[in-house]
């Protein structure tokens, strides 16, 4: 029972980090129109970031939090660079500026390679969560609850940025039309990189956020951009609540997956996208097919 | 046209002869490594250049039909047996990942290859029963078509030669085809296509068989060639490499694939004696030839040239107009 109850709680964790790493994602989509291949570089990125800080490699070890904001922050300047320096020299062309982002994966991968080597890097889990909190039989660790609640509080934060600030509201007027946005005096371009620096810092703070859980390897980035990928699929592109429900979806298959079918299960992630594909190009929550 | 049909002969006749020019064996075998890389171009080029639609798991594809050789021969089926089973699973496998990808195009159609090429990478390398996962396959032996053993470098070349003559042959016969056509009106106008009454979705499948032809052909050549398949092999950094060939050779000419995979096989070894992983440069020269070049090697260098040629008949014809 309590087997069951804990892959239960493994699911929901796994799909919180995957919300942070696809919210961003499916907010690019929405705004530029690409799929931003480099996401699952930066998701890494920010994981050896994060570990490197926490580590204390650079002669000072911080508290985990603090490494985890500076990774986010980092990596989302590095987001911004990358928009702003590389995407922006071709405005308007969506395919070559997937292939850019294509090429930047293979570059930030290979960075990470030489800087930190082969091995997996085990990222402590901050002191004041280690160990477990007892409901009767279930036994959960406090980290992993720590995760959920971090996931939402982020998908809350998201949601009122979109909603009930200015700033979301030209986001969303951004997704909806770019064109109709820039006739009324939106700096569609400004939005592009805001929305890719905060993309990337969400992925780079789910990479450090994941790190007691997935630890950092060479080869996360490819782990974690097909289920960013399979969670648009899914759940829309552009759609906060889309992505939510897609990663807790897919946090589920993958985790159960995992535990029942280990040698099916990535394939087992097909499933659903493949019946989204068919009965609803779109996604659950997307309005429009990509 | 007589310069173009000049130099067309002389790259033929170089290709013929590659064993006699080349110092030795290693660079026979780059020059087989370079022909059936060019066959996958050629077979991806058929959806990037001619269909419009950008495929980023076309490795997954090559990697099935590399796989379907070894899982045959390993279950003592013989080499010909072995080669029409990976044609048909490839070409299956093609037939699902056609039915699903072409959902959508454009970028939906990348995301959707993506996924799919990244699904099938996790097969291979996660279904270890199957697969024997990171370990991969080994496969003992090489075809011997007509008595005629593929074991040397040499046999092997000309082998690849002349199935990559084939498969040159197919691409030119099916671009002039009129589905070749019907196909480049898909490309270039998908809903006027449709208005004239054109089934797009059908020829658009279609092509993507084509495709996925020349993709387990080339597959099944460097399974033999390699003799050794694993998960690496079918890695998104292999579809971005082959993607790579058929951006940097001009996507949509005939002769852009074998010169994109001339440059990627031969930058991959020259660099490989120098540093050990080339995943960086392949990024740079990727970013490099999508933001200078977007237009290819090929087609980029014959507007250059043309430009040139262009400006100096110009400057003569301003000579001889000048009144002496």
């Amino acid at each position: 029972m309590s087997f069951w109850l804990l892959l239960t709680v493994n699911s929901i964790t796994f799909g919180g980090l995957l919300f942070l790493l696809s919210a961003g994602f499916s907010l690019i989509f929405g705004l530029m129109r690409i799929p931003n291949l480099t996401h699952g570089s930066l998701f890494m990125l920010g994981a050896y970031f994060g570990a490197t800080l926490v580590g204390g490699y650079l002669g000072m070890s911080f508290d985990f939090w603090i490494a985890a904001l500076l990774a986010a922050l980092l990596v989302a300047a590095f987001g911004a660079l990358l928009e702003r320096f590389l995407l922006r020299q071709l405005p308007g062309q969506q395919l070559a500026q997937v292939l850019v982002t294509l090429g930047v994966s293979f570059i930030v991968a290979d960075f990470c390679l030489m800087t930190w080597g082969g091995d997996p890097i085990n990222v402590a889990t901050p002191d004041a969560l280690i160990g477990f909190l007892r409901f009767d039989a279930l036994v959960v660790p406090k980290y992993r609850l720590a995760v959920i609640i971090i996931a939402i509080v982020v998908a809350i934060a998201l949601w009122l940025l979109l909603e009930r600030t200015r700033l979301g509201a030209m986001i969303r007027a951004g997704v909806d039309d770019p064109d109709m946005a820039r006739v009324v005096g939106i700096r569609v371009s400004w939005l592009f990189t805001i929305v890719f620096a905060l993309g990337a810092g969400l992925a780079a703070f789910a990479g450090i956020i994941g790190g007691p859980i997935l630890s950092v390897y060479p080869g996360l980035d490819q782990d974690m951009l097909p289920l960013a990928l399979v969670v648009v699929i899914l759940g829309g592109t552009g759609s906060l609540l889309g992505s939510f429900v897609g990663s807790i979806v897919i946090g589920f298959i993958y985790n159960f997956g995992q535990a029942l079918l280990p040698e099916l299960a990535y394939f087992i992630l097909f499933l659903p996208m493949l019946l989204v594909l068919i009965f609803r190009p779109q996604g659950l929550f997307g309005r429009f097919v990509p | 046209m007589s310069a173009r049909l000049i130099a067309c002969a002389l790259g033929i006749v170089a290709l013929i002869t590659v064993p006699y020019w080349t110092p030795g064996i290693y660079y026979v075998n780059v020059a087989s490594q370079i022909l059936f890389y060019a066959i996958f171009a050629l077979g991806l080029n058929v959806l990037v250049g001619y269909a419009g639609l950008v495929s980023l798991g076309h490795a997954g594809l090559f990697g099935i039909a590399a796989y379907a050789v070894s899982y045959a021969l390993q279950s003592g089926l013989g080499h010909p047996v072995a080669i029409i089973v990976a044609v048909v699973v490839g070409l299956g496998a093609m037939a699902l990942y056609a039915m699903l990808s072409l959902r959508a195009t454009g970028i939906g159609f990348i995301m959707i290859t993506l996924a799919l090429g990244e699904i099938i990478w996790g097969l291979a390398y996660r279904w270890i029963s199957v697969t024997n996962g990171d370990n991969g396959i080994n496969v003992h032996t090489r075809p011997e078509p007509f008595g005629f053993s593929l074991d040397s470098a040499n046999a092997f070349y000309y082998t690849t030669l002349v199935v990559f003559a084939l498969a040159v042959a197919a691409v030119a016969v099916f671009v002039r085809s009129p589905l070749g056509a019907a196909l480049a009106g898909t490309r270039d106008q998908a809903r006027r296509m449709n208005a004239l009454g054109y089934h797009v979705w059908a020829i658009r499948f279609w092509a993507c068989m084509f495709s996925g032809l020349l993709t387990a052909v080339s597959g099944i050549l460097f399974v033999y060639y390699t003799q050794f398949i694993s998960p690496q092999t079918l890695a998104l950094t292999s579809s971005a490499e082959v993607l790579l060939m058929v951006i940097s050779g001009g996507a949509g000419t005939l002769l852009g694939p074998l010169i994109g995979s001339a440059l990627v096989v031969i930058v991959k070894s020259v660099v490989s004696g120098y540093i050990e992983r080339w995943n960086m440069l392949l990024g740079i020269i990727f970013v490099a030839i999508v933001i200078l070049m977007p237009e290819g090697l090929v087609p980029g260098s014959v507007r250059l040239w043309r430009l040139c040629w262009r400006k100096a008949m110009r400057l003569r014809a301003a000579k001889t107009e000048t009144p002496p």
